[in-house]
């Protein structure tokens, strides 16, 4: 049970988007931007960074929700099991590795990423605009992460509601659907 | 330093914003949406919420700030502030405020720390369910800002008075694009 009243057919953080329309429409473009926007990271990689977050912070909807995204829009669903597992050992490029441990000292906190680490991505290509996107989709999640686990909104246990919503975010990116989301009440 | 060259030397998080402002727009309407909205918690709570999140994360610049521009709000009484920030639950602010501020400071360890308790003592005092989302999200949103300003390592003023002066304009003229557009002191 949530801590506030919500839409019941609405679980996780699309009931408390549609709760306060006003100020989910700045999340939900910065998450559009950020996950979806013009980006040399692709949009896979992005979702990576968004599950390690949500993973670390022990946030099941989230985790599930985008690990779900990620792997539809990488075409497998190895990479991100073994991101989650162990970064260092994961099949993604060096870059990657290195913006994965950044996201993961912002996921503990802003003081927490060091100089080094940086430096490391650095050395392995990663650009000033992606070592800020990184840092900005890390800093992004560990809202989100709260505002759902926060107000203990409802998690779905079916996996097939994590397909649907996984394609949903592949499709539709992260705008408020234009028909809104009455259709999902069955 | 920063850890990225922003081609600017404007502290804090305006330092970021002017770097991205694609990303700077949606942030600064959560900002105005989330802290200037007077229904429910006053925007002196509100930035009393602010202040305490970026305290407890360690974030010197978002705690100064909004510290300063909740100075403003409570008609320059700078003590009460201080009160909070050092020990709210002896503070002169309504009970439930206190309580607000206890579920803010769940968030910011974590989503699951906050307990049906924390809610219920909330709710003794006469929080309603806006008041709790806000408060929720408001915590949310500064565990996302004092990562993104100290996860880049941004610039923070040692002259204290430089606070003073950008809290009155943000006060004045809220959130925006005034943040980190050039040509502004400090």
């Amino acid at each position: 049970m949530p801590y506030i009243s919500l839409e019941h057919h609405l679980p996780g953080i699309t009931g408390l988007l549609e709760y306060r329309k006003d100020s989910a429409a700045p999340i939900r473009e910065l998450t559009q931007t950020l996950l979806r926007g013009p980006s040399t990271l692709t949009e896979g990689e992005r979702e990576l960074i968004a599950t390690i977050v949500s993973y670390r912070n022990e946030c099941t909807f989230c985790t599930t929700a985008h690990t779900a995204a990620a792997n539809i829009l990488l075409g497998e669903d190895d990479t991100c099991a073994k991101v989650k597992e162990d970064i260092n050992s994961a099949p993604v490029s060096d870059k990657m590795k290195a913006l994965l441990a950044i996201a993961v000292q912002v996921q503990q906190g802003g003081k927490n990423v060091t100089t080094d680490a940086v430096k490391k991505a650095k050395a392995n290509g990663a650009t000033d605009l992606e070592i800020h996107d990184t840092v900005l989709i890390a800093a992004l999640f560990c809202l989100y992460n709260r505002y759902v686990d926060g107000l203990t909104t409802v998690t779905p246990t079916e996996p097939t509601f994590y397909t649907a919503l996984g394609k949903r975010l592949k499709d539709h990116g992260y705008n408020r659907l234009p028909q809104g989301y009455e259709h999902l009440n069955n | 330093m920063p850890h990225i060259d922003f081609n600017n030397n404007f502290p804090g998080i305006r330092g970021a914003l002017a770097y991205r402002p694609e990303t700077a727009k949606p942030l600064g309407e959560l900002a105005q949406i989330l802290l200037k909205d007077t229904v429910g918690l006053s925007p002196a709570e509100r930035e009393l919420i602010a202040m305490y999140v970026s305290h407890l994360n360690d974030c010197f610049y978002c705690g100064q700030s909004h510290g300063e521009i909740a100075v403003i709000y409570l008609g320059d009484n700078r003590q009460l502030v201080e009160d909070v920030r050092n020990d709210y639950k002896s503070a002169a602010i309504s009970d439930k405020l206190k309580a607000l501020l206890g579920v803010a400071a769940k968030v910011q360890q974590g989503g699951k720390h906050v307990t049906p308790q924390d809610i219920d003592v909330a709710r003794s005092h006469g929080a309603t369910d806006r008041d709790i989302h806000d408060t929720v999200l408001i915590a949310a949103a500064f565990c996302m800002f004092n990562r993104y300003v100290d996860g880049l390592d941004t610039l923070v003023p040692t002259d204290m008075e430089l606070y003073a002066q950008r809290a009155k304009q943000v006060a004045e003229h809220g959130y925006g694009p005034h943040i980190y557009a050039g040509q502004q002191p400090l």
